[in-house]
């Protein structure tokens, strides 16, 4: 008869309508599937007692069905023997344009035809990250489904919490062609929390400290009465075990004097690298023995001293972002009741001593660092589908960076700030510039900067049939709306007649942006720069709204109330503020502006007493 | 008569207990639902009414309401292994015919 699973009070399912949910971390080196039995979260096992799924897809070739891949071991296995077509880490080019991956060029990267999409020429054809992912996530359902014996309601996937939408979306979109229904998309730090923080109950501030495969995530939890609250996140998109990895190869390749390796070579050196990096947390050694070609075999030796001085400044790079989380979450370090190591990387001893240093605490360990983000997970999802019955679980998200829309003056208003809590939604007014103003372009960026320049730019859209109006009489509401999953919705409304217009940001995969590390850095380094560019550019705008009007005025009024003198040092003001708006001296155009304001006051005054004539005759003082 | 539960089954109902961290005992008993009648409840118990039976072996106490002791009395429940999937069996000498796959049974 059929496998039955304890449930809580009062949820026992009919026969053959259990609600099977699991939990995925779909990892940049290896991925796990975990779900909730009896209560009870553990990671599945494949049929050779296997947890980990290395992240790597060999291709094969293509039927009808599908791509006939190799995912897994074997597929890691035939990496240095069949590079070009075996894909390792391609989270690390979910949701990027071809010159954010080119720089891991170890694949020889195209596009096709109008999409941006980079992808992967291999024997079974051109094959994007989504699609590669999308293949280890059916290789792990499958594997579930084996374990469950049941139909899937439904998966929670993890990703890091400084993806962006784009690569959100990328995630969601490898989910659908894998036929996964995906609940929800939460951070691995978040799902950590949740498999630690539930267990332990313990209230208090608690890091998470995530250093896995690709990315470096550290989020500050804050853990009350069962819910946690994510007080801020922080981290690098691009610094992970691999780059211990790249340490390391970059190291043989000196040592062995091996210029512009062949890619097999190169990849069978990266295989030794990394398991030199794994032998060196347990032992003190590592002997290498290589064959480089040519009938060359290289040997040395690398001791657990020389590694660690190798990756400090790598560990180290860590502990900036460290402190930007704590600055953001404005809490010090002595507030913090532990910290949770989590990810494979975390096993490097250096690490949890460099870790423990910083935090002046004891790391826990004691969840498996490479399974905790897939019990999160899974526990969400069971959550989720409504297997729990009393736990009111509440978690809060953050949005990594904040989200505006440009303005004049190529400024960025900021609508959402960074670190607020997700879902949310926000509202701004915005009004029109030019008289008779009809239609209205919304960019929205994402960003710390103050200028749309240094932002990066997620989608625009336009708002039409404004009716004409005096500049500054339409009211624009502009909406910021965030789901559970991150992904953002802008919607904008002109107030007095009703027209709407608005759009789901759907990814725009081939934007070339800086990393967001570099987004925040530069956010902090140049707020000087910024405050004062966001001086200028304002003086600027209000220099040429200045300008507008005066020619307005000057062409209605202009030959009825001014002489021929009046009029010409009225234009030569005009003409001398259009110049000096023109350079970038913002006390200059302040001064200057002022200077017209001057010149033109008797004009402003006479065009004030002729409308008020003009309103007033014919008019009884009763009727006033 | 009384219900049992095999050695791996309690040792297994003994940890899944432990994990969730409350409730001392396990329910069972009957639904009427499912294709061929009646389809089982496997719970954990945080609190026990009045009219329960209350069974133990093993170790493991075991909740049964009266009115599904009829149709599962003599039950001896057992935890086996299917492929990758784990997980309890009832043994329940009551069955006539069960649905193709034994979630669902008819007495």
């Amino acid at each position: 008869m059929a496998l039955l699973q304890i449930s809580e009070p009062g949820k026992t399912t009919a026969p053959h309508q259990h609600k099977l949910a699991i939990g995925i971390d779909l990892g940049t080196t290896n991925s796990l599937v975990a779900t909730v039995k009896s209560g009870l979260a553990q990671t599945i096992a494949d049929e050779n007692d296997q947890h980990l799924l290395p992240s790597v897809v060999q291709f094969k070739g293509k039927n009808e069905q599908g791509y006939q891949t190799q995912v897994g071991f074997i597929a890691q296995q035939n990496a240095s023997k069949d590079p070009q077509n075996t894909i390792v880490s391609a989270k690390r080019y979910m949701g990027r344009g071809l010159d954010d991956v080119k720089k891991h060029a170890i694949y020889d990267f195209v596009t096709e035809g109008d999409s941006v999409v980079p992808r992967i020429r291999t024997i079974a054809g051109n094959i994007s990250a989504v699609e590669v992912s999308s293949e280890i996530l059916k290789a792990l359902k499958q594997r579930a489904l084996d374990a469950l014996g049941g139909d899937l309601t439904g998966a929670v996937i993890t990703v890091p919490a400084y993806f962006d939408d784009a690569q959100r979306q990328a995630t969601k979109d490898a989910a659908k062609l894998a036929g996964l229904n995906v609940l929800r998309l939460i951070n691995e730090p978040t799902a950590a929390a949740v498999a630690y923080g539930l267990d332990t109950g313990s209230e208090g501030i608690h890091v998470i400290y995530d250093l896995g495969g690709g990315t470096f995530d550290i989020s500050i939890l804050k853990l009350t009465r069962g819910i946690f609250e994510v007080l801020s996140t922080a981290g690098d998109s691009a610094l992970g075990g691999d780059d211990i990895d790249y340490i390391i190869t970059d190291w043989i390749l000196e040592e062995a004097q091996i210029n512009e390796p062949e890619a097999s070579l190169l990849r069978q050196i990266l295989d030794t690298a990394r398991e030199a990096k794994e032998a060196l947390s347990q032992q003190d050694h590592f002997a290498f023995s290589l064959d480089i070609g040519e009938g060359k075999i290289w040997e040395a030796e690398l001791s657990r001293e020389h590694f660690e001085k190798l990756i400090k400044p790598l560990i180290r790079k860590t502990l900036v972002s460290c402190r930007r989380a704590l600055r953001d979450a404005d809490i010090d370090s002595d507030d913090i009741q532990d910290v949770v190591m989590v990810g494979g990387s975390t096993r490097v001893p250096l690490v949890r001593q460099i870790v423990g240093e910083f935090f002046s605490t004891e790391p826990l360990v004691d969840l498996d660092p490479d399974k905790v983000v897939a019990i999160g997970a899974a526990r969400q999802a069971d959550i989720l589908v409504g297997n729990k019955s009393d736990e009111d679980m509440l978690l809060l998200d953050v949005t990594p960076l904040s989200l505006g829309l440009e303005t004049m003056g190529g400024l960025a208003e900021k609508v959402i700030h960074r670190n607020t809590t997700i879902p949310v939604a926000r509202a701004q007014d915005f009004t029109t510039f030019k008289d008779g103003q009809t239609a209205m372009a919304i960019h929205v960026v994402q960003g710390e900067r103050e200028l749309i320049s240094d932002c990066r730019s997620l989608a625009r859209f336009e708002l039409r049939g404004i009716p004409p109006m005096v500049a500054g009489a339409a009211r624009i509401r502009v909406t910021f709306q965030i789901d559970a999953d991150g992904l953002l919705a802008v919607s904008a409304r002109e107030e007095t007649s009703g027209v709407e217009s608005s759009i789901q940001v759907k990814p725009s995969y081939g934007l070339s942006d800086g990393e967001i590390e570099t987004m925040l850095k530069d956010s902090f380094s140049y707020a000087q720069d910024d405050i004062d560019a966001r001086k200028l550019r304002e003086e600027q705008v209000e220099a040429s709204r200045v300008v507008e009007a005066l020619n307005a005025a000057l062409d209605e009024d202009g030959d009825k109330l001014l002489s021929s003198d009046e009029r010409d040092e009225i234009r030569q003001a005009i003409d001398e503020l259009v110049e000096v708006a023109q350079e970038n001296n913002q006390r200059a155009i302040k001064l200057k502006i002022e200077a017209v304001d001057k010149v033109t006051a008797e004009f402003a005054q006479r065009r004030m007493d002729v409308s008020i004539n003009l309103a007033l005759s014919g008019q009884s003082v009763k009727d006033m | 008569m009384a219900i049992t539960l095999t050695e791996a089954a309690a040792k297994h109902v003994v940890q899944f207990i432990d994990n969730r961290g409350k409730g001392e005992a396990l329910r069972l008993g009957v639904k009427t639902n499912g294709c061929s009648g009646m389809g089982y409840v496997l719970e954990f118990a945080d609190k026990v009414e009045d009219d329960d039976n209350v069974f133990e072996d093993k170790g493991v106490k075991i909740i049964v309401d009266p009115k599904s002791l009829i149709y599962i009395d003599g039950t001896e429940l057992d935890y086996g292994r299917e492929g990758l999937n784990e997980g309890f069996k009832f043994n329940n000498p009551n069955v006539k015919d069960a649905c193709g796959c034994g979630e669902s049974f008819n007495v």
